[in-house]
């Protein structure tokens, strides 16, 4: 069975035809064509898939597309705008903090979750905001660093109206 | 459009003639640039092969044997054929033919065809319009099985009454035994009776998997013109090429492979998976794309991760710290089919003969078969089991002759421009500056032995190839290639058939190109993996790309540099030694003044020379390698080195261990980008640090349930390291600058991971006078040890009563 849903992905308000069992990742990626969220394990262990849900980071899936009808939802799809990258993508590009990018998507929606609520996040308080999305390649170590030098810039008066 | 109106974006910046014309100034190598490929990966644009959707895409699954160990007595697919929306359904007998990536070993088919040898080994694959119909259709393939033994442990595989795996082939042989070596250099026996002191120990590695958080997916299209194309998440798009046309008997010429971004690899994708033929049979069948996407579960099923090892070392030395003799005894478990298992065999002993010098040298090492999902090639292949195990007999040798643990690793430094007893040849070697690199951001000698029960330090050295010398299939043909094509614009196209699977490659060979070819990083495009369009390479695979590429790169780049300097200096009237291309710009290097944008002298060579393109390649020396049976097989054109401290706590309580620190110092040669180089050794050591404490594939028994399952394919089951487990990683990079490697660089990607294991066992021996000679270092294993001995009244002897803190109980 499919059912019609509204989506607001982004900012982008969208009515589509969805299979009922589908998640919102499955929505996304195969309905929407928003393919920047990722399927690690399709079961919520590895946080590839994670988007914000009016705000806060979910599973994506591990969640319902009908749970997200009419809430806002972003993607990684979402963080750049016109063209330029997010200072978080920023730094995570400068610092070499993506190896294969697979878990980055995630990773970049879990971070800027964080610095909205957590401005000036500690090494550990970052670390904590990260344990849902597992990382193979870089042994967090550069994802920190770019976590830590992204709030850095959003703090700079100038930048941050750009990035908000 | 005149020469000269598109110009680099360098055009207004002054240069700095010095700074060009200094020998051995670089403009790119060596800085900390952005990878060319990290935009789309930090974007959410990087298109990975299940990002793809092609018109008129099916989807594929695959069925699976629930049996660890049957014979197949029928298989009915009519159901499934029947069933609405299901466009092609094939068996092993629609391709019964067997591959292997090592071709001395085919023991594989891309379905069964009258075996099943582990739970998950493919029956039958299936196309249908959606992943449910497909997974409906399964269910519907009736297949009868004749229940066999399993075997499900390397011991009960080499009894003389366990099934026979495998076929033996030749009478005499034991089909459940894929390769044995045996190799003695010296006078073992001799040199062990002769020693002041002799270690014997026990070790074992438990297997681990590799775990990328992509999982393995293909999509495979047959197209009406009779053409294959097969896209797919793999790091061998080469060998894949090969496999196929052979299994599926197509001309190779009529297939392409391309592989998209990969999220990760490890060596779990260096060899053609079912998944792979099967999306190719199943496209010939129907006439449609299809993809297939492996679950999880099938990732772990697949495996191919690093073998379970028991290895019993015995370590002759002399009082003074020498080592006179090495002996090792290894078994290791490699599961249902040979992978790369008869180089896994030869590594486990051949890799481990530096950056020590051993006055003699024996190893015997079985690789056998078992009812499992099959072992291979991980990170660091066949060398990091009996890397651990040594470097704790050399840490148990050290204390047995009082001697520093690092002090005894420089006292049997091998040296650089040598050879080791089995005749690899070292060209550089920065092992010594490894050691006092980690010694020294440690802190090393206010800590070993001098803090308090519970913590401690350890430390434990490595080598590891830079690629091999030979390829997988004998061939003569270069083991590398790139093509480099120039545009009237001042774009180069940069066209390499290596493996960019996270690691970077392809930023390597861009900052190869633009350092030759002096132009702005951002005027490289890199082309890569798709064999209707770049040249061959062997794949990412044994550390070789950044050597073997690398240098293929600066020769096309140099020759297309040289013609294009001469078509410039035949302009200015001077020699073309006498022009410089760098930072954007082509100048006289005796007069600065004289000088014209890149792209000004890319159109003065075109308009001399025709169109601007060059290719170059690498092949490795094939004259240094031991002349006895096997002597090639670990013989690389160069080595890395590395060191590692680790600093652990450990609560004795609860048998926890937490490892606060890793220091980490790697010799890669030289580091093309420092960034890169870090990343790599940051990755390695922390994978080694979660295969030495949390990771581990377990397979129940019969008594636990169904033989040859899977304890806990999933990732919240296998664990691996989180943000919150994973220690502070401090990276040291030591530059020995190669002789031979593309601007003197060696590898980064796996040799940094091999010290992990050891230096944290023996750090953990130093925090509370255990010896973890079994992994993983699980709080389990390690309570248990803590039980089983006087830890507290070890640990005291050891550190001298005066020294001992009770205030950490």
């Amino acid at each position: 069975m499919h059912s019609i849903v509204q989506l607001s992905v982004n900012g982008d308000r969208h009515q589509a035809g969805v299979p009922d069992h589908y998640s919102l990742l499955e929505a996304l990626r195969y309905v929407l064509g928003l393919t920047g969220s990722k399927q690690g394990c399709d079961k919520g262990d590895c946080g590839a898939c994670t988007v914000l849900l009016d705000g806060i980071p979910v599973l994506a899936c591990i969640t319902p597309v009908h749970e997200a009808a009419g809430r806002d939802v972003m993607t990684v799809e979402g963080l750049a705008r016109a063209g330029a990258l997010h200072p978080l993508q920023e730094a995570f590009e400068r610092l070499g903090a993506a190896q294969c990018g697979f878990c980055t998507p995630g990773i970049l929606m879990s971070a800027h979750a964080l610095l909205q609520t957590n401005a000036s996040p500690s090494r550990a308080e970052i670390k904590e905001a990260l344990s849902g999305n597992l990382c193979r390649c870089t042994g967090y170590t550069k994802i920190l660093d770019a976590i830590a030098d992204a709030a850095m810039t959003l703090n700079t008066p100038d930048q941050t109206q750009a990035a908000s | 459009m005149k020469p000269g109106e598109l110009r680099p974006r360098q055009r207004d910046v002054a240069i700095d003639p010095a700074a060009f014309v200094a020998d051995g100034a670089f403009n790119v190598i060596g800085g900390r640039h952005a990878k060319v490929d990290s935009h789309a990966r930090v974007s959410g644009a990087a298109v990975y092969t299940d990002d793809m959707t092609l018109p008129g895409m099916l989807h594929g699954k695959i069925l699976r044997s629930p049996h660890a160990h049957a014979r197949i007595v029928s298989i009915d697919t009519s159901e499934a054929e029947a069933l609405a929306g299901v466009h092609a359904v094939v068996i092993g007998s629609d391709m019964p033919v067997t591959y292997c990536v090592i071709p001395w070993t085919r023991d594989e088919y891309p379905l069964c065809v009258d075996r099943v040898r582990y739970i998950g080994d493919g029956v039958a694959a299936v196309a249908a319009i959606n992943e449910e119909t497909a997974n409906r259709a399964l269910q519907l393939i009736r297949v009868e099985y004749e229940v066999l033994e399993a075997v499900l442990t390397a011991e009960r595989a080499l009894e003389p009454d366990s099934p026979q795996i495998h076929d033996a082939g030749k009478p005499g042989r034991n089909g459940n035994i894929t390769k044995h070596v045996h190799l003695e250099f010296g006078d073992v026996d001799a040199a062990l009776e002769a020693s002041d002191v002799v270690i014997e120990g026990e070790y074992f590695f438990q297997g681990t998997t590799h775990t990328p958080i992509e999982p393995h997916c293909a999509i495979g299209w047959y197209d009406p013109s009779g053409k294959l194309t097969v896209w797919s998440a793999t790091q061998v798009p080469h060998y894949l090429h090969r496999e196929l046309a052979r299994v599926l008997d197509i001309d190779v010429a009529r297939i392409r492979v391309v592989q998209p971004a990969v999220g990760g690899a490890f060596g779990g994708k260096s060899e053609p998976f079912d998944l792979e033929f099967c999306v190719a049979a199943l496209s010939r069948k129907c006439g449609r794309p299809v993809k297939i996407l492996y679950t999880r579960e099938e990732v772990f099923y697949a495996h191919r991760g690093r073998h379970p090892m028991e290895m019993k070392y015995r370590l002759g030395g002399s009082h003074d710290g020498r080592i006179r003799a090495v002996d090792g005894k290894l078994l290791l478990d490699g599961g249902a089919y040979a992978s790369f298992g008869l180089v896994t065999a030869y590594y486990s002993g051949q890799l481990l003969t530096a950056p020590y010098t051993f006055e003699t040298y024996r190893f015997d090492s079985s690789r056998v078969y078992t009812n499992k999902p099959a072992c291979g090639p991980k990170r660091g292949h066949g060398s990091v089991q009996p890397r651990f195990a040594f470097e704790v007999q050399l840490d148990k040798f050290a204390e047995r002759i009082g001697m520093d643990p690092i002090e005894i690793r420089r006292r049997n430094f091998i040296g650089e421009r040598t050879r080791t007893i089995n005749e690899l040849r070292i060209t550089s070697n920065g092992f010594l500056q490894c050691l006092d690199a980690v010694e020294s951001a440690s802190g090393w000698t206010s800590k070993h032995r001098r803090m308090p029960f519970g913590q401690g330090v350890g430390i434990a050295g490595s080598c590891y190839i830079s690629g091999t010398n030979y390829p997988i299939y004998p061939n003569e043909m270069p083991q590398a290639a790139i093509a480099i094509q120039v545009e009237r614009s001042g774009r180069v196209a940069v066209f390499t058939g290596a493996s960019e699977i996270g690691q970077g490659s392809n930023s390597m060979v861009a900052y190869i190109t633009a350092e030759e070819l002096g132009v702005p990083l951002e005027y490289i495009r890199v082309h890569s993996t798709d064999t209707d369009m770049t040249p061959v390479d062997l794949g990412a695979y044994s550390s070789r790309e950044t050597f073997m590429v690398g240098n293929a790169c600066v020769q096309a780049a140099r020759e297309l540099s040289l013609r294009i300097r001469q078509a410039v200096a035949d302009t200015w009237e001077c020699t073309a030694a006498q022009v410089a291309l760098a930072g954007g710009w082509a100048f006289d290097v005796r007069d600065t003044a004289k000088h014209m944008p890149i792209v000004e002298a890319f159109n003065i060579a075109e308009a001399k020379l025709g169109p601007l393109g060059s290719v170059g390649h690498y092949n490795t020396p094939k004259d240094v390698h031991g002349e006895y049976r096997g002597g090639t097989i670990g013989a690389s054109p160069a080595y890395s080195f590395t060191a590692h401290v680790a600093q652990v706590s450990v609560d004795v309580d609860s048998g926890f261990v937490t490892v606060d620190n890793i220091w980490v110092a790697h010799d890669c040669g030289r580091a093309l980008n420092p960034t890169l180089v870090e990343a790599q050794m940051e990755g390695s050591a922390y994978m080694g640090f979660g295969e030495a404490l949390m990771e581990e594939n377990i397979y129940k028994d019969a008594d636990h349930g169904r033989a040859g399952l899977h304890n806990a394919p999933s990732l919240l089951d296998y664990r691996i390291p989180t943000s919150l487990d994973t220690p502070e990683l401090k990276s040291l990079i030591v530059e020995s600058i190669d002789p031979e490697g593309p601007h003197g660089a060696k590898e980064a990607g796996e040799g940094p991971l091999h010290p992990s294991i050891p230096a944290i066992a023996n750090a953990i021996y130093d925090a509370i006078g255990i010896r973890m000679d079994r992994m993983p270092f699980s709080p389990p294993n390690v309570w248990r040890a803590l039980q089983s001995t006087d830890a507290r009244a070890n640990w005291e002897r050891r550190h001298g009563s005066a020294r001992v803190d009770v205030a950490a109980d």
